[in-house]
């Protein structure tokens, strides 16, 4: 990788750290963000995405570590790096006693947007969110993929060069959903770089690179494919049968199976050797009359990225000692 | 700088006139109350209920009862005819005053001895109690003073001068010492602290509950941006307010203004930085918009009762006094008070005005300082 060259670099960050009252919520993190990618952050609630994304933001300040965004420091140069991002927090934050056009009006006031470029970015911003009809309508009667899509392009309005959204999709139904990945990509292709947080690990897939984060600590980094190739060793083996339950329960005990997880209802059973484990699962749910449908081998989503990557955390804390 | 204060000023004002709860606020409770509290407030004590018991009746007696009604200051509600009557009427409140002329009253005074009469007050309020006894001790002492001067006259002819003394009384600023020009002007500074404290305490801790507060602190606005547009629209409705209150005490309530106009906005102006700025100071400090309205008036109550409205300071304990500096409504009250009623102006109302701006920067500044624009 070319990531030591820092102008292709939009964001960077060493050992950065937040601590609230004792409790560590970003732990020494280091990645770095080429310009123009999608960059996910992923991990479960609560696991630090938030707080390092209000980090970078300069809206909450780090409690040790370095970090630079569009070239700029995250300690210094907070007001400065104000006018180079755009940011959409998780809950949806324009004023819903304002109107889709009052809130667009007061943005690009805020960022001292010339008249003319205004108009052009106003209706661009509507007709992007399809808020055609509504602009003189309060934005809290809208609903959630209109907000969506107007926070969006709230935070467009001044042309950052990086985007930073905070779990951006949830709560909103799986046909916004798509239409707002498909700007994401348009965006990206104009040379904007998205940083996007989120635990739905198939919106993880659309990113170009991954972060992942669990308890605060850095746990994975990569591109998707990396990140199956380089964490998943073992094979995984999709397992359809009736009795899911049971035959998880059964399945659990072979010696030739690492683990299993219930997937909506199927099973994924994650071998270290595919034919060994073949058998032996075959064998044991016809000695317990389980009907087995279909049985083989798949590509691991990175969900059981994801999962393996936890137990193996899990177990290294349990016996490394304390997991600081 | 100006250009974001001026988006800044349109949201506020839009949102403000927007939100049926807060035009409720600028505009009914400043005129409700100042109604009912220009009638209410008054501790004048006026056709207090009496009972006259007249045993004698006689006409040196029905003359002393008619100059008590004269007076205007007693009315009489009952005549009784035993004293068992007195307790009656004083336990279910009927009358506040009772007066008792014993029989023989008109035989004492002819043969030159003291008369006895006896006055009764529920003594509950005691302030108007007191009030009550002293008129009624003038009274007396009025038709006693000519009941002398008369029988001096007759029998020893036409009196030369009777060395005595006569306390002219002149009370200045409020001639007819109507208590409503006194608590007037009080009620308008009252009113003006209660609207904007409540206003501003809940302007940022309201986008603070939103969430909208998340997404301004990501835009390159700046603090002192934010502030002044969360603060000059409050500002100016404290201002509109005080016109529409004035002009209430003075068109209807009959309240004089014999200072000038302008030393009052420019007071009121003082007045208002301490106000807005520790309304500010509160809304950044609270989380939630019900913390902050606990808070206004945990603060407004005591700010009420130290001020000198209702109480005097100097009737307080030394260190209550001491307190009562760090009271901007003690301040505004002399200079309302000073303005309305003496006519004067900052030549002697200068270190009031002083302590109001010292205060309104210092708690500004403050304000400004926990205001960070940080989570």
């Amino acid at each position: 990788m070319h990531s030591s060259n820092p102008r292709n670099i939009a964001v960077s960050v060493h050992n950065l750290s937040k601590q609230f009252d004792g409790f560590t919520a970003v732990d020494r993190i280091n990645f770095e963000v080429k310009k123009g990618e999608i960059f996910g952050f992923l991990g479960p609630n609560g696991a630090g995405k938030s707080t390092t994304i209000r980090m970078l933001c300069g809206i909450l300040p780090p409690t040790s570590g370095e970090g630079k965004v569009a070239g700029l420091d995250i300690h210094t140069q907070r007001e400065q790096i104000k006018w180079q991002i755009g940011y959409m927090s998780q809950k949806f934050s324009l004023y819903e006693d304002l109107t889709v056009e009052e809130n667009i009006n007061f943005y690009s006031g805020i960022y001292q947007i010339e008249e003319d470029t205004l108009r052009r970015r106003k209706e661009w911003v509507i007709e992007m969110a399809g808020l055609q009809r509504h602009r003189g309508s309060l934005t809290r009667v809208l609903s959630g993929g209109w907000r969506q899509r107007l926070a969006l392009g709230c935070a467009l309005l001044h042309e950052p060069s990086i985007l930073f959204l905070d779990e951006p999709t949830s709560g909103v139904d799986p046909i916004s959903r798509r239409q707002f990945w498909d700007l994401i990509y348009e965006l990206t292709g104009r040379g904007v770089t998205v940083f996007v947080t989120t635990h739905y690990m198939d919106e993880a897939e659309y990113c170009d690179r991954l972060g992942m984060i669990y308890d605060g600590k850095l746990v994975a980094l990569g591109t998707p494919e990396e990140l199956k190739k380089e964490f998943m060793k073992e094979t995984v083996l999709e397992v359809s049968c009736e009795q899911p339950m049971k035959a998880m329960a059964v399945i659990q005990n072979l010696a030739a199976v690492k683990e299993v997880t219930l997937f909506g209802n199927h099973l994924h059973a994650v071998v270290p050797d595919a034919r060994t484990a073949h058998k032996a699962i075959q064998l044991v749910l016809s000695e317990n009359a389980i009907k087995l449908s279909r049985l083989e081998k798949i590509s691991p989503a990175l969900e059981d990225v994801f999962v393996s990557l936890i137990e193996a955390q899990g177990k290294a804390t349990a016996t490394g000692g304390e997991g600081a | 700088m100006f250009g974001r204060l001026k988006e800044m000023l349109i949201k506020e004002f839009i949102q403000i006139f927007r939100d049926p709860r807060t035009r409720f606020i600028i505009f009914l409770p400043p005129i409700i109350q100042l109604l009912v509290f220009g009638y209410a407030v008054t501790t004048d004590v006026k056709n207090a209920a009496t009972a006259i018991y007249d045993q004698d009746n006689s006409v040196a007696s029905r003359e002393l009862t008619s100059r008590f009604i004269r007076s205007r200051y007693f009315k009489v509600k009952e005549n009784i005819r035993e004293e068992g009557q007195i307790r009656h009427l004083i336990d279910h409140s009927r009358v506040k005053a009772v007066l008792q002329i014993n029989k023989g009253f008109e035989n004492d005074l002819r043969s030159g001895r003291t008369a006895q009469v006896q006055m009764i007050v529920d003594a509950t309020d005691s302030n108007t109690a007191g009030i009550l006894l002293d008129y009624g001790q003038r009274i007396a002492q009025e038709y006693s003073q000519e009941i002398l001067l008369d029988r001096v006259a007759r029998s020893a002819g036409p009196v030369r001068a009777i060395g005595g003394l006569d306390l002219q009384s002149r009370a200045w600023f409020n001639e007819n010492l109507e208590s409503r020009n006194f608590y007037v002007p009080g009620v308008i500074a009252i009113l003006l602290m209660l609207v904007t404290l409540m206003l501003t305490s809940m302007a940022i801790v309201r986008e603070k509950e939103m969430g909208t507060m998340e997404q301004i602190m990501v835009t390159p606005i700046s603090s002192m941006e934010f502030i002044l547009g969360k603060t000059l629209p409050f500002a100016l409705i404290g201002f509109f307010d005080m016109v529409l209150v004035v002009l209430i005490a003075w068109g209807w309530f009959d309240v004089p203004i014999r200072g000038s106009l302008g030393w009052l906005f420019l007071g009121t102006g003082l007045y208002l930085m301490s106000t807005l700025g520790m309304g500010l100071l509160i809304s950044t400090i609270s989380r939630t918009q019900q913390q902050a309205l606990m808070t206004t008036f945990f603060y407004f109550q005591p700010m009420v009762l130290l001020s000198g409205f209702m109480f005097p300071i100097e009737n307080m304990p030394e260190p209550v006094q001491w307190l009562t500096y760090l009271d901007p409504l003690r301040y505004f009250l002399v200079i309302i008070r000073g303005i309305f009623l003496k006519g004067i102006g900052p030549e002697i109302l200068w270190p009031q005005m002083l302590a109001l701006l010292v205060m309104g920067v210092s708690v500004f500044l403050l304000a400004i300082h926990r205001f960070k624009k940080y989570l």
